[in-house]
């Protein structure tokens, strides 16, 4: 399954990071971190805790503040751009049109418990993307249709399993049509026997859908399944770079052959 | 004569609710409005305005917690010597009960998880859109039963305003007891109706407490 080149047609990688710096006060977490993820591609970042990985999706998400460096999606600058030299940041409207590309499923899932399950997914398309509400209510149910959950549009948040929330939380970002999901441990949260229902779905889109993804995971099966190519982490570093056949089977570094060897 | 008459305690009765409905109640469902929306008006200011303004706001909330009602009401009542007692008094019981009731906002506020503002951030909700749809529901839920207990406070409170010569109920009493020179019964059933009003309320709040704890 290679991923659907338009790289070649636009020039541009879905999301480019370079020379990304984030210190959490002096903690430095990245360090001049470089590294591109093609349209269409699923990159899957593995590596031990407090090696970053989290880090680099908030920082897609705008959720942390990037501290050097510079984000691009779609070839545009996120956060921050270069002009005459210096470094300076968007305004919150140029960024906006950015992050709107973009969607994310958290480990928490993070649903609107004060909303029943479509409120929770039409929300954003009615009220950010200025959809008729009849238009994102059926679409919504046509997406808790995929994620297998048609039955419980009206019902609330809190009284669904771990796995259904987690669901609801992918369908909720499905319903922004993101070209960009970012997917941090959406499965770390749950009774194990109701990640395989999550990892499904997820399965599902992949194979569905042209979406870029970055993933991190533990559930290497999966990130084998379903990535493109895989990072390595350590140290907020990239320490290898791989598919996953190779990454997963026979890895070059010592570093990764041990962490591999840990969580397998 | 005996220290107790029913005569008298029904006699009074009428002219207590009265002044009841015309000031205890009407200042407090009004002061109760005006610290509710004020005080969410704080709180919100003080999460997302800059520091020059939210810092003297949180000074002047607390200068406000730190004194006595009475004196608010005596002074306010005296700086604006043309607006009628009962108007003032009912801004002062508003603003004073909306710094209490700002606080109480500001920790539902802050028990929305951080989760429910990166949630809205990835739909780029606006933050104005936040706001309303997600933190203020949440945090409402959460706060409901603690500003009904304010609610009552206040009406406890409503007897200052005779300081500034407003007649309430409790003044109303004191009244019939100068007329008769009998004070037990006018006092008593005034002490009746406020335990009247405030222990049902009480029992409603702890219901809705309940009803509310979960989704
Ligand atoms: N809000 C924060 N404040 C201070 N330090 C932070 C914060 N968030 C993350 N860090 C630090 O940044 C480093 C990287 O954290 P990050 O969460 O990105 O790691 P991770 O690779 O996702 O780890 P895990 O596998 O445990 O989720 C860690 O040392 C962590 O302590
Ligand atoms: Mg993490």
């Amino acid at each position: 399954m290679p991923p659907t080149d338009s790289t070649a047609v636009t020039g541009q990688p879905a999301i480019r990071f370079e020379n990304v710096v984030k210190k959490f006060g002096d903690n430095t977490v990245l360090d001049d971190l470089n590294f591109d993820v093609r349209r269409g591609e699923r990159v899957t970042l593995i590596g031990p805790s407090g090696s970053g990985k989290t880090t680099i999706l908030r920082l897609v998400m705008t959720l942390e503040h990037l501290t050097g460096g510079y984000i691009y999606v779609d070839g545009e600058p996120l956060t921050h751009l270069e002009v005459n030299g210096r470094r300076v940041e968007r305004r919150p409207k140029d960024i906006a049109r950015s992050t709107q590309k973009i969607g994310m499923v958290f480990q928490q899932f993070n649903l609107f418990p004060n909303m029943s399950v479509l409120e929770n997914i039409t929300e954003a398309p009615v009220h950010v993307l200025g959809r008729s509400s009849e238009e994102a209510r059926t679409r919504g149910l046509e997406l808790l249709d995929m994620v297998g959950l048609a039955d419980k549009a009206e019902e609330h948040p809190t009284r669904l399993s771990g796995g259904q929330q987690q669901r609801v939380a992918i369908a909720r970002a499905l319903a922004m049509d993101p070209e960009i999901l970012l997917l941090d441990e959406v499965t770390s949260a749950l009774d194990p026997e109701l990640v395989g229902e999550v990892l499904g779905v997820l399965r599902d889109i992949a194979k569905s859908t042209d979406i870029t993804m970055l993933i991190v995971t533990h559930e290497m099966q999966f990130a084998q399944d379903v990535s493109h190519r895989v990072l390595m982490f350590d140290g907020g570093k990239i320490v290898e770079e791989a598919s996953p056949d190779v990454m997963f089977t026979s890895p070059t570094h010592e570093r990764t052959r041990s962490f591999l060897q840990a969580v397998l | 004569m005996d220290w107790w008459s029913w005569d008298r305690a029904l006699e009074v009765l009428p002219e207590l609710l009265v002044a009841f409905v015309q000031v205890t109640l009407v200042a407090t469902v009004i002061g109760s409005v005006i610290a509710a929306v004020l005080g969410l008006i704080i709180a919100i200011t003080r999460r997302t305005a800059p520091a020059f303004i939210a810092r003297p706001v949180h000074a002047v909330m607390e200068f406000i917690r730190m004194t006595p009602i009475v004196i608010q009401l005596l002074f306010v009542f005296y700086t604006f010597n043309t607006v009628d007692g009962m108007t003032l008094g009912v801004i002062v019981l508003g603003v004073h009960y909306a710094s209490y009731m700002a606080e109480v906002y500001r920790s539902g506020i802050d028990a929305v998880p951080k989760g429910q503002w990166e949630a809205a951030t990835a739909l780029s909700m606006s933050p104005a859109r936040t706001w309303r749809k997600v933190v203020i529901p949440q945090a409402l839920r959460t706060t409901l039963p603690a500003l009904g207990t304010w609610v009552i406070s206040m009406l406890k409170d409503t007897p200052y305003l005779t300081v500034i010569f407003v007649v309430d109920m409790v003044r109303q009493a004191e009244n019939y007891g100068s007329r008769t020179f009998v004070y037990t019964e006018s006092i008593t059933m005034a002490g009746l109706i406020f335990l009247a009003a405030s222990y049902p309320t009480s029992v409603l709040l702890r219901r809705l407490e309940k009803r509310l704890a979960t989704y």
